[in-house]
């Protein structure tokens, strides 16, 4: 019967859509996980490192918010630590210099993409600052693309 | 234990929803259409001066295909959807009816919204990430409110199920209809949806350990992520009973609308003859039986017949011996 | 009729709030009025059809067979794996509800078993109880019954307050089609012997006879030949009416009440003037005497059985093509299942028109044209002189009839024939007609006097929206194709709407129809003068 194979054609193309990344999966490499490049020197980041790797968004979020709304400039880590509430001058020129072999790293592996830089200027690697692109101030927020 | 419950049991519901799936639209596969019953919501193909309505009376594969597409993506039968509203007193009042397209609108955001956070998953089962899967992330996050930003989706299907929840309670004859099952398929769907949420926005987890893992579950070689945190798990239960629920229950019908015969076929009932597998003869009673019945009373009137005298076949074999005859007068219809 | 008829105002008082009482207790009342009696046992037996007995539905004692229970259930396996549409419409329904205020009896009644979703769970609730693993774990958690004795009455009762009209398949969002599922839960009722007279004793006349009346041969050609009589009495013209006439071209068959029934009769009038006009050379049967099918109420074999002396007398008769009259559950079965059940139609020959040369290749396999098709097709090419004042005293509505609009898609054809012989017509509101049409209340068997109120609160829908049009335009005629809506139209408008009439399409082509060689008409087909009527009550 015609309508049946039609049916079971169809059924066949759900069911290989549906499982086309096992397929897809099985035919090639597994991808390693993500290596990122230590920060030299620096052995403490301003908050555990558990935290830091679900939820960094928000800190820099809440940096964001101190340092442009309310005026503060200097973050106290739990330990007593101070530093100055900046993306590009305390995170990116402190500690994890190569923003290619951190930041990149792990957003490229989850399809993340955040706004940071649309305002944002990244330093080289070199320590000197290059701009980023143009793009609106609006989009000053990270975000995450999962 | 976690481990095997990160191992096991995305399989085990994997290959439910699969095989149930298949399981079904074999079953309705097998059935044969005995009939060609199409409802015709407009006019047929039929005198040369009158335009047929080719997609809501379709004669040909291509209206088919465009009625099932207009079903499936646009919920077009659902649109139609009109209350009847109440009445002024009095025994033949105006009808009135009511647009009611709350009901359409819910279910158009309750299904694009799945499926553009089905999508949107699909990056941590793919490597790379499929383009399409990015693209529509970055459509859905095009707001960019919050951090992380929220995706438009995720409130979307929210307010949707919250809205097809609330219908239900509300409504006292929906109320009265429902089923314990119909509100299990719309808790595990909350469920998804819920932790999803709060796995994302509240009690986040290591994505890159989460996409790690999904990517071995593609694989057939999964590692279970060391400490996953609860959310991820509660997320990971839900969405695997939903899908090992899924070919079992109502919710079947996402496969299921695309075989209904009274709209996935052509009106074409006299055009093309069709075909019934099982066409079981069914005995009649032939003209020979009636003639041989009524011969007298057919020459009386003057009318042809076929045999002037003698019988087609001997009265013990007639239809005339069975059971007594009946009534002559009966209701005018 | 013997019982007193409710008060219309009672009737319209519905309360739409469910009962307290779940509907998963079947239990109900068989209430004077709102159902049918059970079929006498002589049909059953003339039929061949299984437990035939004296009974009533009111009875507490049904007579069932012993292992009744095991016939449904086996009855039912065999029909789910027989029919997909059966099988599918048990497994998709998401219970949204957008059929439930969909379905006139729902409105006239306000019982929530009456909504297509509840009708279809009375079944639904047994499949899931025997044939799903859901069902069989987790029983009513499911949704699941068992299938008791009530449960059997219940369906009994609910089955035979559905016309199978289709209006909930067009807003159900799966299609699903509460006339599937009624077809086969009175086809299980019937393997227990649970039917009802109006639908099987017209079968076994249908059967036996020929037509659903049981008017034998002499009587058909009785009634033909006064026709003949009457219509040479208001054109002057005598028309040819052959019976059982081999060699015709075309055999013309129409519902039985077109030659018995009032205000059929005026249609039959309408055809044979129209037939006379065009020059076709055609032949009723004797034998094939009933375009009509009750065995479509009954199971679809029964169906099959009725339906295949068409063409079997075309093909004895040795006619080209079949043309179809007025009739609505006619239309279901000549354009959804005749070809399939009866064919292949290789005997006969595509439907051409002797009068235009139109090709009609939409029937090119069935090979049976419905008449308004037909006359359409003469009216768009010229061939029919019409005056539309000659039915100026009627100020007319059309009411689509379920099968021809939702089993078929026949919407512009009688509106063509209506726009060109009438002066005054006027189209009820959007959500009342076409593929939204509301049903008579009275379809699929149920038009009978015991069963008068529920015909009243299924009616009612249609009643108030033909009420809208003769409030706002005057209207005093219903048109419609359909010999049981042009039966129950007329005690249903009384009812409701006093004042409007039913008239068929062709009894209306009829009027307007100039002859050649006919006298000046003075009356109407109904005998009425034709001049001083204005635009009032007809």
């Amino acid at each position: 019967m015609r309508n049946r194979i039609l049916i079971l054609a169809g059924l066949a193309l759900c069911l290989a859509a549906l499982t086309w990344p096992v397929w897809r999966a099985l035919a090639s490499a597994p991808a390693p996980a993500p290596s990122l490049a230590r920060p030299v020197g620096a052995t403490r980041c301003v908050a555990p490192v558990g935290f830091m790797r679900t939820s960094h968004m928000t800190l820099l979020a809440e940096w964001r918010d101190r340092v442009v709304r309310d005026g503060v400039r200097t973050y106290t880590d739990a330990d007593g630590r101070v530093v100055t509430m900046s993306l590009s001058g305390t995170c990116l020129r402190a500690c994890h210099a190569d923003k290619t072999k951190f930041c990149d790293r792990c957003h490229d592996y989850a399809g993340v993409k955040p706004t940071c830089w649309g305002c944002h200027v990244v330093p080289t690697a070199t320590g000197a600052i290059v701009s980023g692109p143009a793009a609106p101030s609006r989009s000053s927020r990270p975000g995450a693309a999962l | 234990m976690p481990t095997v419950l990160l191992i096991a049991v995305p399989y085990v519901a994997a290959v439910l929803f699969l095989g149930g799936l298949a399981w079904r639209v074999w079953t309705w596969a097998a059935t044969p259409e005995p009939f060609r019953i199409p409802t015709t919501t407009g006019q047929q193909r039929s005198l040369a001066g009158i335009a047929p309505s080719r997609v809501e009376s379709p004669s040909t594969t291509a209206g088919v295909v465009g009625r099932m597409l207009l079903e499936g993506l646009l919920f077009r039968s659902l649109f139609r959807n009109v209350a009847s509203g109440p009445t002024a007193a009095g025994t033949c009042p105006d009808p009135v009816f009511l647009e009611r397209k709350a009901l359409w609108l819910g279910a158009m955001a309750f299904h694009w919204s799945l499926l553009v956070i089905v999508v949107r998953h699909l990056g941590l089962f793919v490597e790379p990430i499929p383009r399409v899967a990015s693209f529509v992330a970055s459509v859905d996050g095009f707001f960019q409110v919050g951090s992380p930003s929220w995706y438009a989706t995720d409130v979307i299907v929210i307010v949707a199920l919250g809205y097809l929840l609330f219908r239900r309670v509300r409504d006292p004859l929906l109320r009265y209809l429902t089923l314990p099952a119909d509100y299990l398929a719309l808790a595990v769907l909350i469920a998804v949806v819920g932790s999803g949420v709060v796995l994302r926005y509240v009690a986040r987890t290591d994505l890159i350990a989460v996409r790690q893992y999904t990517l071995g579950l593609a694989a057939l070689a999964p590692t279970a992520p060391a400490s996953p945190g609860a959310g991820f798990v509660l997320h990971l239960l839900s969405v695997s009973v939903l899908l090992a629920i899924l070919p079992f229950t109502k919710m079947v019908h996402a496969a299921g609308m695309w075989l209904s015969p009274t709209r996935n076929q052509a009106n074409d009932g006299r055009r093309r003859r069709h075909v019934n597998p099982w066409n079981a003869p069914a005995p009649f009673h032939t003209y020979e039986e009636w003639e041989d019945e009524f011969r007298e009373k057919l020459q009386a009137a003057g009318l042809p017949i076929e045999r002037e005298d003698g019988r087609f076949q001997n009265p013990q074999a007639g239809g005339g011996e069975r059971g007594a005859p009946p009534a002559a007068q009966a209701p005018l219809t | 009729m013997a019982q007193q008829k409710p008060d219309p105002a009672q009737l319209a008082a519905v309360e739409y709030i469910p009962p307290r009482r779940g509907w998963r207790d079947p239990r109900v009342e068989f209430r004077k009025g709102t159902y049918n009696h059970a079929a006498a046992r002589r049909h059953l037996e003339y039929l061949g059809l299984p437990n035939p007995r004296d009974w009533q539905p009111s009875d507490a004692d049904w007579q069932l067979p012993a292992n009744w229970k095991q016939i449904i259930l086996d009855g039912m396996k065999d029909r789910l794996e027989r029919y997909r549409s059966f099988r599918l419409f048990m497994d998709i329904c998401v219970r949204c509800g957008a059929c439930a205020d969909k379905c006139h009896f729902y409105l006239g009644s306000g019982d929530p078993k009456n909504t297509p979703v509840l009708r279809a769970e009375l079944i639904r609730s047994v499949y899931r109880r025997y044939f799903t693993a859901a069902g069989r774990l987790f029983g009513p958690l499911a949704g699941a019954r068992d299938l008791t004795e009530d449960v059997l009455k219940e369906w009994f009762y609910y089955f035979h307050q559905c016309t199978e009209c289709r209006r909930c398949s067009v807003f159900c969002p799966f299609g699903i089609d509460t006339a599937e599922i009624t077809m086969i839960g009175r086809e299980l009722l019937n393997l227990v012997g649970c039917n009802i007279q109006w639908i099987i004793e017209p079968v076994a006349n249908c059967d036996r006879v020929g037509n659903h009346l049981g008017i034998q041969p002499h009587g058909f050609k009785d009634s033909l030949d006064f026709a003949a009589d009457e219509l040479e009495e208001l054109t002057g013209i005598r028309v040819e009416i052959p019976i059982n006439r081999k060699g015709a071209e075309v055999l013309f068959v129409v519902p039985s009440a077109d030659y018995f029934g009032l205000p059929h009769y005026f249609t039959l009038l309408g055809y044979l003037m129209m037939l006379h006009e065009a020059g076709i050379d055609y032949t009723f049967s004797a034998y094939a005497s009933e375009g009509g099918n009750f065995g479509l109420f009954a199971s679809h074999e029964m169906t099959k059985r009725l339906n295949a002396k068409m063409y079997a007398e075309a093909k004895r008769l040795g006619v080209k093509w079949i043309l179809g009259g007025e009739c609505g559950h006619m239309w279901r079965v000549v354009h959804q299942y005749m070809g399939t059940m009866n064919g292949p139609a290789d005997f006969l020959e595509v439907p051409v028109s002797p009068a235009t040369g139109t090709r009609f290749d939409h029937a090119s396999s069935t090979k049976m044209l419905h008449v308004c098709e037909f006359t359409a097709d003469l009216i768009a090419h010229g061939k029919l002189a019409l005056d539309p004042s000659r039915n100026d005293h009627w100020n007319v509505t059309f009411h689509d009839s379920c099968n021809p609009a939702r089993g078929m898609g026949l919407y512009e054809e009688p509106r063509l024939i209506l726009r060109r012989v009438l002066n005054h017509f006027h189209e009820m509101p959007e959500e009342t007609i076409r593929e939204r049409t509301l049903c008579c209340g009275s379809g699929a068997g149920l038009g009978t006097d015991e069963n008068f109120e529920m015909r009243m609160r299924g009616g009612r829908p249609r009643a108030m929206a033909v009420n809208y049009v003769r409030k706002r335009h005057g209207t005093n005629c219903v048109a419609c194709i359909c010999a049981v809506d042009k039966a129950t139209l007329p005690p249903l408008l009384e009812y409701w709407v006093p004042g409007v009439e039913v008239a068929g399409v062709h009894e209306l082509l009829g009027n307007a129809l100039v002859m050649k060689g006919e006298h000046p008409r003075t009356t109407d087909l109904r005998g009425e003068p034709l001049e001083g009527m204005g635009g009032g009550d007809a």
